[in-house]
């Protein structure tokens, strides 16, 4: 075990990757001499070179519209977008190259490209840096989506993702770079818990509060303190967001009948209204009350002063609790 | 103080446009480093205009924005700035582009031309208000005909294009200046904006202040040709600039503006110069950059520049020396009292001005939200600090 931050787990893992496999190249913005502007690829391209560990020119359509050309030579491109909001210029290779090639060359071509992007806020930067953008990436077929949650996951998913013969948005919850954690660097992520798998992190038995990336943490501190009110909270990380794992999240509503979903996107035509829909096609009998949502407003990423009322903190969450329990709430009292 | 507009009738006299501009790309240079004025055939005409007097405030204006550089840079390392993106060493590029425009010509640039904010009026709290995280644009575009800084890189010159295309529909005879550095020329969004200006012959200039570096990335890594040669490609004539050298860059950007204003469409202009600074005040230089190349360029810096040539005419008095350090402190100070007095924004605020009709989505959760901050007793949600962890 070694006690590492979640930017150093994520190096960790491309440093496995890039070691077990040849044909893994990295390309972004900043990531070979200045190893990123969060340091995630520290140090890569010095041990591996500047053919594996690719400093690319400003111009995020080309660097996921190359790596479509380095997939369809057999290689497996890593591309890093330097920040949420500058995804967008490549979105068309993206959803219109990555995610339809294997489907559109009935299985000849394969994808295995794996985009790396830092999203979320609670960092104060300014604006287009702090974008939760998973929805319009879940939305479209022939993507996997996944994000993490600590440094373990971190490790061996980076891993888990490299190693997939489908295309990865791998969402990286940039406000938690720098936790640290014990990680295992001898585990085999062929052999850890699959990415596709979501994590059960508290047993509960009242209410089901389901997350993913950076409000992971958020959710166990909001479990922590309900349970000092007596309310037990079972919390499960997603980790794919694309599938999503609906047999866990189903077999813990089952158990409790109650479900709240929290995330910094946007609430409508958010991953919290996937969730709160199926669950309810799926639980409809076990349901205590209707699944809630406590998310960030349908409003483009604030400014800095004004974050922290965008972002679901700990008291919302509570409080979206106490709506499921019928306990006394901010809504209390108002219908539909 | 301004010299706006100076020598625009001038530049209507000459006749033809100069021609020859398009294809000459030898650095075009009216001050050498050490501050000797020497003659260019085609240059000097367009700022033979500029009296002693003018250069003097040319030289006040660099030295005042390398203050408000300066001093916001101050602010951030105080915590009164969550970031700032610092000009140093970029003063020729944006005084001598941003004191070449009319009122009415319209500025699309990126994040780093606070120079040029100031040429065109924009108020000092305005300046910082984005960077202390108060607001998503610090002023009204249509108030100083300048939009709101762009982070997208390069997506400004795509409007500035646009807006040309109106200016030619109105008839009108102002000009669409978009500014961008340059790792820029790579997105997509700039070559794009360089094919349609072409296409259509709008009046809009390219600005690219060429300062070396996209945060760690060489110029090398973005271009293996000059970058004003790029433009070229495109059928856009193009000139390459001492960025350093405020008359050259002036000179340039008359040249490209009068070519515009008479229907000649666009201009590219690079203004090669240097980041002194960090890229922003998160970024560290030292993990990429060779001291040694810092020092050649700070030789080659564009205020002492300046200040070399004032000496030369026996215009660099202690008096004028007094005068600028007098307004860059007055300035400073400004700055630092309208960023440090300013209010704060209320929590509900982040529902403002989302749409400008009412949004029936919206208008619940304002509903909810404000129903949420008042169950705590505290409508402005001071005891929400800590919720967002
Ligand atoms: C589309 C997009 N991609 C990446 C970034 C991140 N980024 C911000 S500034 C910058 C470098 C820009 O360099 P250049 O265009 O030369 O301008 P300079 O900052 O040097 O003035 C990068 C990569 C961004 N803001 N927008």
């Amino acid at each position: 075990m070694t006690q590492m931050t979640f930017a150093r787990a994520i190096n960790a893992g491309l440093r496995k990757s890039l070691e077990n496999d040849p044909k893994v190249v990295l390309l972004g913005e900043d990531i070979g001499m200045l190893g990123g502007v969060f340091r995630v690829t520290d140090g890569l391209q010095k041990d591996f070179g500047t053919h594996r560990v690719v400093d690319t020119p400003l111009a995020e359509s080309a660097i996921v519209g190359t790596a479509v050309g380095l997939a369809y030579r057999g290689y497996r491109p890593v591309v890093e977008i330097q920040f949420d909001g500058f995804v967008y210029p490549a979105f068309d290779q993206i959803v219109s190259q990555v995610a339809k090639l294997h489907y559109r060359t009935r299985g000849a071509v394969k994808m295995p490209i794996t985009i790396r992007v830092p999203f979320g806020g609670g960092i104060g930067s300014p604006e287009h840096h702090s974008e939760s953008p998973e929805a319009y990436f879940t939305h479209t077929s022939g993507l996997r989506v996944v994000t993490v949650s600590n440094p373990q996951d971190a490790y061996t998913v980076i891993q888990q993702a490299v190693s997939c013969d489908d295309p990865v948005i791998y969402f990286e919850p940039k406000r938690r770079y720098h936790d640290k954690a014990d990680v295992d660097e001898t585990a085999d992520a062929r052999t850890a818990v699959s990415m596709e798998q979501a994590r059960v992190l508290t047993e509960g038995t009242d209410v089901t509060l389901v997350a993913y990336g950076p409000l992971v943490k958020t959710a166990l501190d909001a479990a922590a303190a309900a349970a000092d009110e007596g309310i037990s909270i079972q919390v499960i990380d997603l980790c794919s967001l694309a599938p999503v794992d609906y047999d866990t999240v189903v077999a813990s509503v089952r158990r409790t009948g109650r479900l709240v979903v929290t995330h910094e996107a946007g609430q409508s035509g958010g991953l919290g209204a996937e969730v709160a829909a199926s669950i309810t096609e799926r639980c409809f009998y076990y349901l205590e009350a209707a699944p809630v949502r406590v998310t960030g407003f349908d409003i483009p990423y604030p400014y800095s002063k004004l974050e922290m009322h965008h972002l679901p903190g700990l008291d919302r969450i509570l409080d979206g609790v106490d709506r499921t329990l019928g306990r006394p709430n901010s809504l209390s009292g108002l219908e539909g | 103080m301004s010299t706006d507009e100076a020598g625009q009738g001038g530049a209507q006299a000459q006749g033809s446009a100069q021609s020859t501009q398009g294809t000459a790309h030898g650095l075009v240079q009216l001050i050498t480093p050490s501050g000797e004025r020497v003659s260019h055939p085609e240059f000097d005409f367009w700022v033979r205009d500029i009296t002693d007097e003018q250069l003097c405030s040319l030289f006040e204006d660099m030295s005042v924005i390398r203050r408000i550089d300066v001093e916001a840079t101050a602010l951030q390392r105080q915590g009164e700035l969550a970031l700032w993106p610092p000009l140093l060493g970029q003063e020729a590029a944006q005084i001598g582009s941003g004191r070449s425009l009319r009122p009415d010509d319209f500025v699309f640039s990126s994040y780093r031309e606070n120079g040029v904010a100031y040429c065109r009026g924009v108020h000092l709290t305005d300046l910082v208000r984005v960077w202390r995280g108060n607001a998503s644009a610090g002023w009204d575009p249509y108030t100083v005909n300048m939009a709101t800084p762009q982070i997208i890189i390069g997506a400004q010159t795509l409007h500035a294009t646009g807006y040309a295309m109106g200016i030619q529909n109105d008839g009108a005879d102002s000009v669409a200046v978009t500014y961008f550095g340059d790792g820029a020329t790579s997105e997509g969004d700039v070559n794009e904006a360089m094919v349609f200006a072409a296409s259509f012959q709008v009046p809009v200039v390219f600005f690219c202040t060429n300062n070396q570096w996209a945060i760690s990335e060489p110029v090398r890594l973005q271009s293996h040709i000059h970058l004003a040669d790029r433009a070229t490609g495109f059928g856009i004539p193009s000139m390459r600039v001492d960025g350093n050298d405020v008359l050259a860059v002036m000179a340039a950007t008359r040249v490209a503006l009068d070519r515009a204003r008479r229907g000649g469409g666009p201009t590219f202009i690079e203004a090669v110069s240097y980041r002194m600074g960090p890229h922003t005040t998160a970024d560290d230089p030292t993990r990429y950059r060779d001291p040694n190349e810092l020092e050649d360029w700070a030789a080659k810096d564009p205020i002492s520049r300046v200040a070399g040539l004032l000496e030369r005419k026996g215009l660099l008095t202690e008096e004028l020396q007094q005068q600028v350090r007098d307004k860059a402190d007055a300035v400073a100070r400004e700055m630092r009292d309208g960023c440090t007095t300013m209010a704060d924004p209320q929590p509900l605020d982040v529902f403002k001005h989302v749409y400008s009709t009412p949004n029936s989505w919206l208008d619940r959760q304002q509903d909810h939200y404000a129903r949420y901050l008042a169950s705590f007793g505290d409508p402005a949600g001071a005891t929400l600090e800590e919720g967002a962890r």
